[in-house]
């Protein structure tokens, strides 16, 4: 009765979700690396097989953390954060430098990324410290030692240096906007900032300036009679302006030059298909060639032949693309949409503000990886080199990703039984 | 702690309205935008060239000139080859360490993905010891293509050579030819070049990002096959050709055998000559400077660059457009006191005999310089109009049989040979007052004339065929239906009627078959044949031997002519050569006593080679095969013309 009871509170939905996408990476990775000689799924020798494996363990890994006490979860997660970050501090000491970036743990045969891990530790303690706060309004204070909770680990991932995983602590944003330390004004002027950024690249600065002045004239002038949001608009006005000109200098002078290449070819300022834009144009052009229904499995050529790098890593939604089409790509965004739309549902259902929040903080960083992962792929945000989780091959990352989503289901098994 | 819960909504808003820029972004470049499918098949699709075997060359009785062999190039990825044994693979291919490693320079220069050539044209025995331990280099692998193999060794003049297109090849063809590519470059390989090479196909091979191949595209569904060039036929007797160059060996000049029923060439022997499969594998660049630099001019295609004064065989010519002017008929007869005096009476041209009273018949018989003095008298001086007029008159007609204009062969650098106009003389003697007196040497075939010995072969079949000819050529059918190119036959007329022919016949078939005559000696049994010899004056050292003749008299088959430089007496040399030729030619047998064909054979009259020279040769090696290529041979045409200026005080005694 009692073990019933418990397989009967687990979200299978959501597991069903998960072993879906797992499938789905599995027979992609498969056509992506292909090799005749090893038609085996299972074989080891390739990534396929490799992958298989990672499904299994992952499986397994997470059914372990399913019988496990939701208040572990809890009261270990201080220990789990510096568990994490004494590894993020080993690995830029004994780490193997791949790709530009020192970011592996080397265990045997098997490489560890602990900055995978850094984001599961993050969320836990996060919602541990705001969970824990008697005070029912949100103060600034707290703000504060949240954002470092976050900003510690961000920093010493940028030293490894890997903007790409550290960028993706950042979508713990919609965390702090959920609970109310940041608000709707954050939100519009964090929006703000992205459009201004954009344009500012884009655009001459003065001429933006212009336009901030046209438009400031006619809200001064339309708000009049109510003085309080002619100084707010002026104040935003000013901001705005300096804040053009800041990223017109920080793009110039601060960012390395492959980050403004990478940067430029997403705007289209500079053409390139041979050099810096060569990984997004081959990209595009196999998700392209794709068209409605794709080629089929294991036809696609661009991804077959290798034209497209890091097929099975970071640009595996180009093998999705290529080879079932339009139709396929937007049966897994539909998936995934379903299973981010589903985490907020379950975080909103949570009865204590820990799980609530650590709910919150697993579907943002789903879907930063998930809009950034497929964003760059089809070349509407600069390639930055983070999986597309579940899908992507690699055991790390499909570990983490399992423990994040498995933690915050073994939660929601036992909602009844925490108390807020 | 709910009070946000409306949050939930923005939230999820964001989700949604991600999910649908990503979704609208795909469309995009999904459904609406083409041109990333367009990229797809660029990227993968390589059009690889299938080359096609170029056409085979036989003779007129099916046998194989030149066939194709195949060779092996070697190739190299450059990012593949690595830990290779550099030493064993220098001692296959036979190469030093140091040119293994400009090879590699200049194929990683080229690309380190793509293959380059890194030796070209192994031997099929290179290749054999190589492919044992191919497997051993890797990113080494070889590709076969076919050259040109010359199993007789013969007739490199005419059948040419092929060589790798340069810049200006491709670009006149439009697109093409493309680097690396064949192309025929002399003989009637340039000749035919649209017909022997054939079509190339091409396969849709797909490939990865690195250029490898990866299989056949739609299974080969758009792929083209090459097809191969048409054979050609040509109108050489094999047989005839390797007696002829067996005569010419060690010899300078030219045999030239003419089918006069057709025009078809026999035989065309360039002398000296040389292997044309020289001109063929890795040896060819050094080969190719060596014969360019030869003294002897081997490349030199004499039977239609060099000019000579014909000599006696102009009498033939003369005899016949003097009666058609009708300046003399078949019983004119003059006085021959042993010379034509002229220039009222201060000077004289001799004849070796003193003839008497001499018939045309008997002037061709005895090749007689008097007759043919006063004919050319008339032709000039009595014709009712001023010398220069009468001279161009006289001119046109021997334009009619070919003199002074090409014939149109099926080679390319044919000359013209020089027959002067009147232009010349009026500009040399300052005035238009000129007479006969002022160049009557041309009357017996010498002064500032110059005839090819396709043109002197040409006389004989216009004889031969009393009055016309067809334009001599070398491929008799092309392709597997055996097409006759319509050029070839039509019959051109030599403005000359049938019926004066007999007179000028009859004296060739005297000189050869009457007993005493300047041929005799070299007549062939059982056949009538009608021939004359020449010895032609030069200035510079022994006279050239001429021999021209057509057989049998009724029917002829056989039109010949053979030219031998400083060879001495026409009789001598020139004489058991046509002998042996025709008599083979006819009756498949050689009945000349044998040692006349030793003294023949074994004849040298090849200048005696300068040490100084060779080392010369030995310095300039390969480079600049095209550049130089065409310069020495217009320095070729214009020494031999050196003898066509010769003074009449040089003409002492006359001409058999």
């Amino acid at each position: 009765m009692k073990e019933k009871s418990f397989f009967g509170r687990i979200d299978w939905f959501t597991i069903l979700l998960w072993f879906i996408l797992c499938l789905i990476g599995w027979f992609n990775i498969y056509a992506a690396v292909y090799d005749p000689e090893q038609p085996n799924i299972f074989s080891m020798a390739t990534n396929y097989g490799k992958q298989s494996i990672y499904i299994f363990t992952a499986l397994i890994i997470g059914f372990s953390i399913l019988i496990i006490d939701a208040k572990f979860f809890i009261s270990a997660s201080p220990i789990i954060y510096i568990v994490v970050i004494l590894l993020l501090v080993l690995v830029l000491v004994v780490g193997r430098n791949v790709g530009g970036n020192q970011a592996w743990i080397p265990l045997g045969s098997f490489r560890l990324q602990p900055s995978e891990f850094g984001k599961l530790a993050t969320c836990l303690l996060l919602a541990s410290y705001l969970s824990s706060q008697t005070n029912k309004n949100p103060n600034s204070k707290t703000l504060l030692i949240g954002a470092l909770i976050v900003l510690f680990p961000v920093a010493l991932v940028m030293l490894q240096p890997d903007t790409g995983s550290a960028l993706a602590f950042f979508a713990l944003i919609f965390v702090f906007y959920r609970e109310g330390y940041v608000g709707n004004t954050f939100l519009l002027l964090g929006g703000l900032a992205i459009l201004l950024f954009v344009l500012a690249l884009l655009v001459n600065q003065w001429i933006i300036i212009g336009i901030l002045t046209l438009i400031a004239g006619f809200l001064i002038y339309s708000l009049r009679k109510k003085r309080k949001y002619i100084l707010n608009v002026g104040i935003l006005f000013v901001a705005s302006c300096i804040y053009v000109l800041c990223v017109d200098y920080a793009y110039e002078h601060i960012l390395q030059s492959h980050q403004r290449n990478r940067i430029d070819v997403i705007l289209g300022k500079i053409h390139d298909p041979r050099g810096e834009g060569y990984n997004l144009n081959q990209s595009k052009i196999a998700i392209g060639s794709g068209q409605l229904l794709g080629k089929g499995f294991l036809q696609g050529t661009q991804t077959k032949y290798k034209f497209v790098p890091e097929q099975s890593t970071d640009f595996i939604f180009c093998t999705i693309g290529e080879e079932w089409g339009f139709v396929g790509s937007t049966i897994l965004i539909a998936i995934y949409l379903t299973l981010l739309l589903r985490l907020v549902n379950i975080a909103e259902r949570q009865r204590t503000a820990f799980a609530r929040i650590y709910a919150y903080g697993v579907a943002s960083i789903l879907f930063f990886h998930f809009f950034i992962n497929i964003g760059m792929t089809i070349g509407i945000v600069p390639v930055i080199g983070i999986p597309l989780p579940f899908i992507s091959y690699g055991g790390s990352s499909l570990w983490s990703f399992t423990m994040l989503l498995f933690i915050l289901l073994c939660l929601d098994s036992s909602r009844k039984g925490l108390n807020g | 702690m709910n009070s946000f819960f409306a949050r939930k909504f923005v939230i999820q808003g964001i989700f949604i309205a991600i999910a649908i820029v990503i979704i609208a972004r795909l469309f995009y470049i999904q459904i609406i935008d083409k041109s990333y499918l367009l990229s797809a098949n660029n990227n993968v699709l390589r059009k690889v060239v299938v080359y096609p075997a170029r056409g085979v060359v036989y003779d007129r009785n099916g046998k194989v000139l030149v066939q194709n062999e195949p060779v092996y190039d070697l190739l190299v990825t450059p990012i593949e080859a690595k830990e290779i044994d550099t030493a064993l693979l220098c001692q296959l291919i036979d190469i030093d360490s140091e040119g293994f490693q400009t090879r590699m320079h200049k194929a990683r220069a080229h690309s380190p993905y793509r293959p380059s050539i890194f030796e070209k044209q192994l031997s099929a025995s290179t290749y054999a010891q190589l492919q044992e331990h191919l497997y051993k280099f890797r990113g080494f692998y070889v590709q076969n293509r076919t050259v040109r193999s010359y199993p007789d060794s013969i007739a490199p003049q005419l059948l040419g050579y092929i060589q790798e297109v340069n810049d200006n090849d491709i670009e006149r063809s439009e697109g093409f030819y493309r680097p690396g590519d064949y192309i025929g470059a002399s003989g009637i390989e340039r000749s035919y070049e649209e017909l022997l090479r054939g079509q190339r196909g091409v396969k849709n091979q797909m490939v990865d990002a690195l250029n490898r191949p990866k299989g056949s595209f739609m299974d080969g569904k758009y792929d083209t096959l090459a097809v191969a060039g048409d054979g050609l036929v040509s109108t050489i007797d094999l047989e005839l050709q390797l007696l002829a160059e067996k005569l010419m060996k060690n010899k300078m000049g030219s045999v030239v055998a003419i089918e006069p029923a057709t025009g078809e060439i026999l035989t065309f022997v360039s002398a000296p000559s040389y292997d044309p499969n020289m001109m063929v594998g890795r040896q060819r660049g050094n080969n190719y400077m060596k014969l360019l630099h030869d003294e002897t001019r081997p490349m030199f295609i004499r039977p239609i660059q060099a000019s000579y004064p014909p000599g006696s065989v102009f009498k033939v010519v003369a005899a016949l457009t003097a009666q058609q002017a009708g300046v003399i008929n078949e019983n004119t007869i003059f006085h021959c006191p042993g010379g034509y005096r002229y220039g009222g009476g201060r000077a004289i041209m001799r004849c070796t005999h003193v003839d008497g009273a001499t018939s045309l018949v008997k002037s061709i018989q005895t090749s007689c310089n008097t007759y043919y003095g006063y004919t050319y008298a008339r032709m000039i001086d009595s014709r009712g109009m001023p010398a220069p007029q009468a001279y161009d008159l006289w001119r046109e007609a021997l334009g009619k049989f070919g003199l002074g204009r090409t014939l149109g062969i099926d080679l390319p650098g044919e000359k013209p040979g020089l027959i002067p106009t009147s232009d010349f003389y009026t500009k040399r003697y300052g005035n238009d007052k000129w007479r006969s007196g002022f160049n009557i040497s041309l009357s017996i075939g010498q002064g500032e004339m110059g005839i090819t010995p396709l043109q002197m072969a040409n006389i004989m079949a216009i004889v031969a065929n009393r009055g016309f000819y067809y334009r001599p050529h070398l491929v008799k059918a092309i392709g597997e239906k055996g097409i006759v190119k319509d050029e070839f036959k039509e019959k051109i007329s030599a403005g000359v009627d049938a019926k004066y022919y007999e007179p000028v016949i009859e004296g060739m078939s005297r000189a050869v078959n009457v007993p005493g005559g300047t041929g005799y000696r070299v007549r062939v049994p059982d056949v009538e044949m009608c021939g004359k010899t020449g010895t032609v004056q030069n200035p510079h050292g022994e006279n050239h031997a001429v021999f021209f003749a057509f057989a049998p008299r009724e029917n002829p088959k056989i039109a010949i002519a053979v030219f031998v430089e400083n060879a001495g007496y026409g009789g001598t040399w020139a004489g058991p050569m046509v002998n042996m030729l025709v008599e083979k030619y006819l009756k498949d047998t050689i009945s000349l006593p044998q040692y006349i064909q030793d003294r023949v054979f074994n004849a040298n009259f090849l200048p005696t080679p300068k040490e100084t020279k060779v080392e010369e040769v030995n310095k300039n090696t390969t480079n600049n095969n095209s550049t130089k290529q065409s310069n020495p041979s217009k320095k070729l045409v214009a020494e031999p013309r050196r003898d066509l200026y010769v003074h009449h005080s040089q003409l002492r005694k006359g001409h058999q």
